[in-house]
């Protein structure tokens, strides 16, 4: 027995190694930088200990327009793409013709270049000397004023920026829920149908709940995704997302590492802490609404 | 409900696109259910039982034919309009839901006048589980209960909007042999107590046989007999028929008739009055043996096999198609087993002859 255990440990020994030195040996260190005021990672040294670095992120304005900013991206974004998928998802397996090919059109995002997809996103939104952007054309067509959508009003920006994170994670979403449409038995449709039951009825009283495991995941990373969004945002305003007022909370932390005022690990430590505690909270919640909601077959 | 089948046929395009020929699952097929009788739709798989199932369902569109319940014609009515309650072989219960409401759904679909108050359907839901004796269980979700009670629920969920027909699709495969057996006699019950038309699909012919009124009997999309089963059993219309029900299965024999007599081998074993010289197959049902000492037909004894009420006696014959012949006697018979070989008298009654190249059964009275 006892010669048995040490053998599995072995086995774990490789895995624990990688997860331990890069995993959790960072994050109990981010955990210490962010009580530590005023870090230093050359010198290793700091002046005190205590919560003096959380209240400074707390009081920076930067920071709190990240934390609005990530929190109307998550707001918006998630509901809204599970939805756009669920909806074309079921569109998608409702058809016969043509079946592959839309859902290789679907999928086409997934595996296209991200500089290809800012490309697109630039003719569409952004304002240049010669054009407005096709998005504007579309509006002058009907009327409209022209929307400077790159480094116009905020909520133009919020809206890209919405717009292309939904469009970005909807593929990948669209596949897993189309799979998990599939892998409802047909019997159970078929039983239904014998029972004369309404399709509104099927959707929610059968096709749902069948799919729920898989809805519930996609909220979940979907909700984590959101909260560590970053990229998209650079893509579509630049570097300098503080003076575009579109940082999110992931930037900030950047931005306290490496930019222009950067080299601050205490103020970045204390943020990223904050972030892990509201995407614990937020994954928490959703597991405990997740008992009532979701069946596991 | 009487329902009646006519010329019902169902094609399904084949799946090589090069071979434009289709793939008949049920030809031809006419039959009329008289009202309030249990039906058991027998063949090996593939045979077009399930498929016929799926028609009187509605969940398929026959490629040409009528069906009618009663007096309607429900040929183009849609599943959901048919008011048929269908078991599913894996009996597709809803596994989010709880009993009770696995068995209030079909009731909950109902619309316009035809709707019920709260009440009354938790009223007829709490009747339809008595009905099946599963009204304990009510809570339960499907995958907290066994394979026999999950059936119950599935039956009661048919039974409960008082169907029409009732079809049920091999409804006992996924039992154990304990529970198969005390489950037919339920459901032999139930349809009694009902009353409703019922048709179930099955391939065991020991079940069908045993709770059906009727059976037909199909191969490859062509019915083959209907009757009563112990009329489809005595006299079979050809050799298929034959081989396919009985447990054991009927023993094949190449035989020839010559001047009215049937000989296996080279040994006259029935006179066949009337019969013309002719190679013909012959069937000798395991019961059909009678051991005798100067019986005309004589076997090489293999082995005895004593099953408690009665004993298998295995042995060999030259015409013989099958590798072995088994004949089942009474425990009280002595066989001798020190010869080697063992002698029979045949029942005439148990011995069928079918015509060598067509295997249809040849009408003679043997004696």
């Amino acid at each position: 027995m006892e010669r048995q255990s040490y053998k599995g440990w072995l086995y774990l020994l490789p895995a624990m190694l990688f997860l331990g030195a890069f995993l959790v040996y960072p994050l109990i260190d981010v955990f210490i930088y962010s009580f530590e005021e005023g870090y230093n990672s050359a010198s290793q040294t700091y002046f005190g200990v205590g919560g003096y670095n959380y209240s400074y992120v707390l009081h920076d304005p930067y920071f709190l327009q990240a934390l609005k900013n990530t929190f109307i991206l998550v707001v918006i974004t998630v509901p809204l793409s599970t939805l756009i998928a669920l909806l074309i998802s079921v569109g998608l397996s409702s058809i016969e013709k043509l079946r592959s090919l839309y859902q290789t059109v679907y999928f086409l995002p997934y595996v296209t270049n991200t500089l290809a997809v800012g490309l697109v996103f630039m003719i569409l939104f952004r304002k240049t000397p010669y054009t407005d952007g096709f998005v504007n054309l579309v509006i002058s067509w009907f009327g409209g004023k022209s929307v400077d959508f790159i480094d116009g009003p905020y909520w133009a920006k919020m809206f890209v920026l919405s717009f292309y994170t939904i469009w970005v994670v909807l593929p990948f979403k669209i596949l897993i829920l189309t799979s998990a449409l599939a892998s409802v038995r047909q019997d159970y449709y078929n039983a239904a149908k014998i029972d004369g039951t309404s399709k509104l009825r099927v959707f929610t009283r059968i096709t749902l709940p069948m799919i729920s495991p898989t809805l519930f995941y996609l909220i979940i990373t979907g909700f984590i995704g959101a909260f560590k969004a970053y990229s998209d945002a650079v893509a579509l305003f630049g570097t300098d997302l503080n003076a575009a007022q579109m940082n999110t909370i992931v930037g900030y932390v950047y931005d306290m590492l490496y930019g222009n005022g950067g080299g601050y690990p205490s103020y970045a430590s204390a943020a990223a802490i904050l972030l892990f505690a509201i995407v614990l909270t937020i994954t928490c919640i959703n597991l405990l609404v997740s008992k009532k909601y979701v069946h596991y077959e | 409900m009487k329902v009646v089948l006519q010329n019902l046929t169902k094609k399904f395009p084949s799946r090589n696109k090069k071979e434009k020929t289709d793939v008949v699952a049920v030809s031809d097929f006419t039959f009329e259910i008289p009202d309030g009788k249990l039906i058991g739709l027998l063949g090996p798989s593939g045979c077009g039982k399930s498929t016929t199932l799926n028609l009187l369902s509605g969940l398929l569109k026959p490629t040409s034919g009528r069906i009618f319940f009663g007096d309607d014609d429900v040929t183009d009515l849609p599943a959901e309009h048919r008011g048929v309650g269908l078991v599913f072989q894996n009996y597709a219960l809803y596994p989010h839901l709880t009993v009770l409401q696995n068995i209030l759904f079909p009731l909950q679909n109902l619309k316009g006048d035809k709707k019920l108050s709260k009440p009354v359907m938790l009223e007829k839901a709490k009747e339809a589980a008595r009905l099946v004796q599963i009204d304990g269980l009510l809570d339960r979700k499907p995958n907290e209960l066994s394979g026999g009670q999950q059936q119950r629920v599935a039956i009661a969920r048919a039974l409960v909007k008082m169907p029409r027909i009732l079809l049920l699709d091999e409804p006992l495969s996924n039992l154990d042999a304990r529970l198969r057996l005390q489950t037919r006699e339920e459901i032999r019950r139930i349809q009694h107590q009902t009353g409703i038309t019922t048709v179930f699909v099955t391939h065991d012919q020991d079940e069908a046989m045993s709770i059906s009124d009727l059976i037909v009997v199909m191969k490859e999309g062509v019915v083959q007999q209907i009757g009563k089963p112990q009329e489809v059993y005595d006299d079979p219309k050809n050799l298929f028929v034959a081989k396919f029900l009985g447990t054991p299965p009927i023993n094949v024999l190449e035989g020839r008739v010559k001047g009215e007599k049937l000989y296996l081998g080279d040994q006259a074993v029935l006179s066949a009055p009337g019969l013309a010289d002719q190679a013909v197959t012959v069937g000798i049902r395991p019961e059909g043996f009678l051991p005798q000492a100067d019986g005309p037909l004589t076997c090489a004894l293999s082995r005895v096999e004593v099953m408690g009420r009665d004993v298998s006696v295995v042995c060999t014959h030259p015409a013989s198609q099958n590798p072995v012949i088994r004949a089942i006697i009474s425990a009280e018979t002595n066989v001798p087993t020190n010869t080697g070989s063992v002698s029979f008298r045949l029942k005439p009654e148990k011995v069928l002859v079918f015509s060598g190249e067509s295997g249809e059964r040849l009408p003679v009275t043997l004696a």
